[in-house]
């Protein structure tokens, strides 16, 4: 592929005192955090605890108010990073657009940036829908998808990136079990054949912990703990505990009535 | 305001910027233009009649009844394509074309396709702004030139049948065509060039302010559409004015 050169697999990420408020209330409060290259790190907390907005600042949509996010040791708002480094981002809403077929969207970025003649694309775009498990529904509607085919499609048009650094915001969120299970396979998968440097941000615990190499537990705008899944389960942060051990069997431990 | 003139600004220099990559972006363009043309056509030839036959009524009397039906042509003609064809059909695609440009940007930042597309270091302006102003400032003129000549065709239709005025189409059009010249003409379709950069400016830029769901982007299409206008009518008279200068 041409464009942006690929002669390594993935790229570290660095975060340092990040701060950001919106109308004077501060979401995130001194985020310090490290990925390594390869790595699936794993940011798990509730919601409105400030991941997606952390995330945002993450790959540069958003630029925060004090602190600095590098990637492969050059800050992200760099214009020449994204000439080396291939940034790509699985949206919760899957952000696929809705103007263009489901072929046109995985294959946008390489028809826009020119990598390849139209025929080389759809081979391209046909290999990556067959990595998720829609082969054959190039010219299908976006409106006629599913939430999990939008999802896996939106992961088929990061994946045409052969990105280095890939983030997932709620990947598996409005989907059944089962198709959660799909996607979070599929992220193990992508990241083990692509080796890129994935951040996945859920309030899920159970995909969270078990795709992650590591994972971020963050409150209320600040990263409480980072560690190996192991380390977080066994977490001695009552906030964690509490957020870990919640379970939904409530009407079972009522008293029951006459 | 000011923020929102600063960011028009910002978006009209992205744009010029960009400008060298419109034969790259053609295929869009001609996509938009089909859909303007598509979108307003029926509307402009409605409107134009009966602009030109509205002007034919209101002043084809007095002229006739102090002698000077003569004249009927030439006051048609000048003042459709001066002035109305120019600034109705602005306030036209201002309604259908920009309010709907407002909407698609603004649902696409709202549903996030905008970073998407920043995501993949696809710029939105090259991607989006570029192809849209590209193709309303070719629509507008092409549909003023249009909606000029179905106007005096209306303003001929009523000088002819109406009662009251009741002259020759042969008087109507030698008048017409001895009065409007080709700088008459040209002078609409600078207006109506400057006013298809304003309506393109003003919606695209509303369309990426668009915050919150679907009363945001509501709202933002209201004030595309009424900023649009606005500027359209004020842009109206300093652009007559150098135009006056410049004669």
């Amino acid at each position: 592929m041409s464009g942006p050169p690929n002669n390594r697999a993935s790229v570290g990420l660095r975060v340092t005192d990040l701060h950001k408020s919106y109308d004077g209330n501060p979401v995130l409060k001194g985020i310090n955090l490290e990925v390594a290259p390869g790595e699936v790190f794993v940011l798990m907390g509730p919601s409105g605890s400030g991941k997606s907005v952390l995330l945002r600042q993450l790959i540069g949509l958003e630029t925060p108010d004090s602190g600095a996010v590098n990637i492969d040791g050059r800050s992200v708002s760099d214009p020449t990073l994204r000439a080396e480094c291939r940034l790509a981002m699985v949206f919760q809403s899957g952000a696929l657009l809705t103007s263009l077929t489901v072929g046109a969207n995985v294959g946008l970025y390489l028809a826009e940036h020119r990598l390849h003649p139209p025929e080389r694309i759809a081979e391209i775009v046909s290999d990556k829908l067959e990595l998720v498990g829609l082969k054959g529904q190039e010219d299908r509607q976006v409106s006629e998808l599913s939430g999990g085919m939008r999802k896996r499609v939106a992961i088929a048009r990061a994946l045409v990136m052969e990105p280095h650094l890939i983030l997932y915001d709620e990947p598996t969120s409005e989907l059944d079990p089962l198709s959660a299970l799909t996607i979070a396979e599929e992220i193990v998968h992508l990241n083990r054949r692509i080796g890129a440097t994935s951040i996945v941000v859920t309030h899920e615990r159970e995909l969270g912990l078990g795709i992650a190499d590591r994972v971020g537990v963050l409150f209320g705008g600040e990263l409480l703990q980072t560690g190996k899944p192991e380390e977080i389960r066994h977490s001695r942060v009552p906030a964690i505990q509490k957020f870990l051990n919640v379970n939904f069997r409530l009407k079972s431990s009522s008293p029951s009535t006459p | 305001m000011f923020h929102t003139i600063g960011e028009i600004m910002l978006l009209f220099l992205q744009t010029l910027r960009a400008l060298p990559r419109a034969w790259r972006e053609r295929q869009k363009v001609f996509e938009q233009l089909y859909e303007i043309g598509n979108s307003s056509l029926l509307m402009a030839c409605i409107l134009s009649i009966f602009i030109g036959g509205v002007i034919a009524l209101q002043t084809g009397p007095v002229l006739v009844e102090r002698g000077l039906s003569s004249a009927i042509g030439g006051l048609v003609g000048l003042s459709i394509c001066k002035e109305l064809a120019p600034v109705m059909m602005a306030v036209l695609i201002a309604g259908r074309v920009g309010s709907a440009m407002t909407a698609e940007l603004g649902s696409m930042r709202v549903y996030q396709e905008i970073d998407a597309l920043r995501t993949m270091n696809i710029n939105p302006v090259h991607y989006l702004v570029l192809p849209r102003m590209v193709a309303i400032s070719v629509a507008l003129p092409t549909l003023v030139v249009f909606s000029v000549l179905v106007g005096w065709m209306g303003g001929g239709l009523v000088s002819v049948y109406n009662d009251s005025i009741s002259i020759t189409f042969e008087a109507y059009f030698n008048n017409l065509s001895q009065e409007v010249s080709i700088a008459d003409l040209a002078n609409g379709l600078i207006k109506s060039f400057v006013f298809a950069v304003v309506i393109g400016l003003v919606s695209c830029q509303q369309g990426f302010e668009t915050i919150g769901g679907p009363r945001g982007i509501g709202r933002s299409v209201t004030k595309a559409v009424v900023n649009a206008i606005v500027m359209i009518l004020i842009l109206d008279y300093f652009v007559t004015r150098f135009l006056l200068f410049l004669d």
